[in-house]
């Protein structure tokens, strides 16, 4: 266990990648900020070096699963926000289809208060739009958004909200607090039995077809309903080329649309399946190399809003199986930030200010959080922020990641970049690269 | 070779190994006494996720007349029956000292991830895997057309042992979506020079099938008049395509899919004389394929049966005795 210091002084690091600077952190604050030895720095502080190191506003995940209620097997709240901490996210929106499903106040609530008992990171609960997932009937949206947990986003993901009615007033009654509905878009009598993208490696390999225009079909109609209410919405995970197009196209003609792209989107395509290895199976599928260079070109200009990770972590036994009779899902909290670096930084097609707006600042402003994350790195704001050595690498290994299960797609390969430190309100969740337990925590 | 899992990872050489070597078998099948020692006291398993009778016990005369003990395991039921796991069931074949793991499963690439994930070190062969593969039915159908249309008709060596299948043109007809079948016939045919034309109606063939080395036709009598194919290989049609269950019917009622896609009397007499007519079975008579179609001279469908064991003898050998010139390997 260790003691918690309340003031740290992190030397020359280089805020959203910008000129050296020593940042002092104190009472959860940014306490100053200066070029290098131009603060002063109180004499107790703890010295973090953070040469040729990126300092981030802490990361914000719109799509998280932490699978607490119901298959803690798979995650708690606890390991999840460990392993969101340790990707260098001080905040997380946790998805609402767990066991029961966070369809109530209760339910959200509770997810809420596990995620604050555990102090790794902030909870959100997303809600779910309708009861049961079972899309017939809208959920008590308003007791959500009331309640403690402060619901904004809501979300039947795993599944579609299919019936257009239904998706219609889910639209217009979040209206009332502020809310967005972040559809999985899925249309399901296309998509029945589907295990992976549908094309040249489907056809040859045999596995089901998920075509695209399932995804783009649902996609199209919801930014029409969107604009014809009046309301706002969020497309979850896209995936494919066309649904790049048709939200470029929505937000031309001034509708209120924000899109997510996984980090294994941007990187990793259907080519993975002919190892018949489910850790590859994922929902919406890996697609083609003309689809990846799709969304990566859709985040560099905009279009995409967010890196959202769909963290899905899944049990050995639930992934050491048939690729049909598998679980779709890949965990993805500690590789996204690199993931990011690799497909978008790197090859200069963003810059690290970029990763912040599409990390942090962006999905903060969607999710309805941005009075405590998504912050500019100054003087008086909250002290969340995540502090990265770009010109580390590391080759990723499940087992030893903090995340509950070991479904990473990414096991085995190298990856750049490495999260050295995160701080949520000014308490370092992170410290040299590893996980420090809250202040009177039990040792783990 | 380790393992037989696909075709398309075939070299020609391979595939004509495979087809010489099943002539040898067949020709053993002729004698009085059929049984031959090379795999004795080795240990062949036939794991069945799915029930097909017909080529178990194809798969399993092939392994008793090679000698080898035979153990046959059902394993029915998906994980969604909550059966023994695909992993529990490798690791135990494995404990039990299994040398051939002849594996039918529902699941596409079961049998890749028993030879790939490390759970047992038998040899695998693919006994038909969901919708990919069936390795076995394509090496018996390509030995069948080559016993008839290179062998018999070339004035060779009768079985065309040596020879492969360049310019002979095969038209593969029916559910070419759902077939692992088709799929091993295309990429195998190709290996050996043969043209393949794909029949289907255009619910029936997968997206993607644009890569495929083949042809793909609607219409079945247009292949058959124009293209004058030298054999004609029926695919079976599966009851749960005509109904209105996942997915929808395929195709309007059973009654169309005969009048476009059906082989009948007519549409046999448009062959070339020397065509023949091919079936893997089990036939739906009147669906696909009419009686008089099954019943002609033209039909090999029985024959196909019986080289479907000297082809499974052949496959076997191979992965189990290896170099079939090395010491003590004289069939």
């Amino acid at each position: 266990m260790t003691t918690d210091p309340t003031t740290y002084v992190l030397r020359g690091v280089r805020p959203l990648g910008g000129d050296p600077a020593d940042v002092v952190l104190a009472g959860g604050v940014v306490a100053a900020l200066g070029a290098p030895g131009s603060v002063d720095v109180p004499g107790d502080a703890v010295e973090v070096d953070g040469a040729d190191h990126v300092l981030l506003p802490g990361l914000v995940d719109l799509h998280t699963h932490l699978r607490e209620p119901g298959r803690e097997d798979a995650e708690t709240v606890a390991s999840g926000t460990r392993a969101a901490a340790a990707g260098g996210f001080t905040a997380v929106h946790a998805m609402a289809n767990t066991s029961p499903v966070a369809d109530t106040a209760g339910v959200v609530e509770q997810v809420w208060r596990l995620g604050r008992d555990a102090g790794f990171a902030d909870v959100h609960p997303v809600g779910a739009v309708t009861v049961g997932l079972a899309g017939e009937r809208l959920a008590e949206l308003g007791a959500m958004a009331h309640s403690a947990a402060r619901v904004r986003v809501f979300s039947d993901d795993g599944r579609c909200v299919d019936d257009p009615i239904l998706m219609r007033r889910a639209l217009e009654y979040v209206k009332a607090f502020g809310g967005v509905v972040a559809q999985h878009a899925q249309e399901p009598r296309l998509t029945e039995g589907a295990q992976m993208n549908e094309g040249v490696v489907s056809a040859e390999i045999g596995l089901a077809g998920w075509p695209a225009v399932a995804e783009e079909a649902i996609i199209a109609r919801d930014v029409l309903l969107a604009e014809h209410v009046g309301s706002r919405l969020h497309v979850c995970h896209l995936s494919t080329a066309g649904s790049v197009e048709i939200v470029r196209w929505a937000k031309s003609r001034g509708i209120d649309v924000t899109a997510e792209v996984t980090p294994h989107h941007l990187v990793l395509t259907d080519e993975l399946a002919r190892t018949y290895d489910p850790t590859y199976k994922v929902n919406p599928p890996l697609r083609t190399a003309a689809d990846v260079e799709a969304v990566r070109e859709g985040l560099a200009d905009g279009t995409i809003d967010i890196v959202a990770t769909d963290h899905a972590p899944h049990t050995r036994e639930d992934k050491d199986c048939e690729w049909a009779a598998a679980a779709f899902g890949m965990t993805g909290l500690e590789t996204a930030l690199s993931v990011v670096q690799q497909t978008m930084v790197d090859p200069g097609r963003m810059t690290w200010a970029d990763v912040a707006r599409v990390l942090s600042v962006a999905p903060a402003r969607i999710g309805r959080v941005e009075h405590a994350h998504g912050r500019p790195v100054a003087v008086g704001e909250p002290a969340n922020l995540t502090l990265v050595d770009p010109a580390a690498t590391r080759v990723v290994d499940g087992a030893a990641q903090a995340t509950a299960s070991g479904n990473t797609p990414f096991a085995g390969r190298e990856l750049p970049g490495r999260v050295v430190a995160t701080f949520l309100r000014g308490r370092a969740t992170v410290l040299d690269g590893a996980v420090v337990e809250p202040a009177g925590a039990g040792a783990r | 070779m380790k393992h037989l899992l696909s075709t398309a990872d075939l070299s020609k050489d391979d595939a004509l190994l495979l087809l010489d070597t099943a002539a040898q078998m067949a020709a053993t099948q002729s004698r009085a006494i059929k049984k031959l020692p090379t795999l004795r006291g080795r240990t062949v398993v036939n794991l069945f996720f799915e029930d097909s009778t017909r080529t178990r016990i194809s798969f399993e005369a092939a392994a008793k007349r090679l000698s080898a003990d035979v153990i046959n395991f059902s394993a029915k039921g998906s994980s969604v029956s909550k059966g023994e796991s695909l992993k529990d069931t490798a690791l135990t074949l494995h404990a039990m000292g299994a040398d051939a793991v002849v594996v039918r499963h529902w699941a596409s690439g079961a049998p890749y991830q028993l030879a790939h994930a490390g759970w047992l070190d038998a040899a695998v062969l693919n006994a038909g895997d969901g919708t990919h593969q069936h390795p076995t039915q394509a090496l018996l159908d390509a030995f069948t057309i080559r016993r008839h249309l290179v062998g018999r008709r070339g004035g060779g060596d009768p079985d065309g042992v040596g020879a492969d299948l360049a310019g002979l043109r095969v038209a593969i007809v029916g559910d070419v979506l759902h077939s692992r079948v088709a799929r091993s016939n295309v990429a195998l045919l190709r290996t050996l020079g043969a043209e393949v034309t794909l029949v289907s109606p255009p619910t029936l063939v997968p997206v993607g099938v644009e890569t495929w080395p083949c042809r793909t036709s609607y219409d079945l009598d247009a292949t058959l008049a124009d293209w004058q194919p030298d054999a004609v290989m029926m695919l079976r049609v599966q009851r749960e395509r005509m109904s209105g269950g996942t997915g929808g019917a395929f195709f309007p009622s059973p009654l169309e899919y005969t009048r476009y896609y059906g082989l009948d009397a007519r549409r046999l007499a448009l062959l070339p004389d020397h065509a023949i007519v091919m079936h893997p079975g089990p036939m739906n008579r009147g669906l696909e394929i009419s009686a008089e179609a099954a019943d002609s001279d033209r039909a090999v469908i029985v024959e196909q049966v019986a080289n479907g064991v000297a082809v499974r003898m052949a496959a076997l050998y191979l992965l189990l005795a290896g170099d079939p010139s090395a010491e003590g390997n004289d069939l």
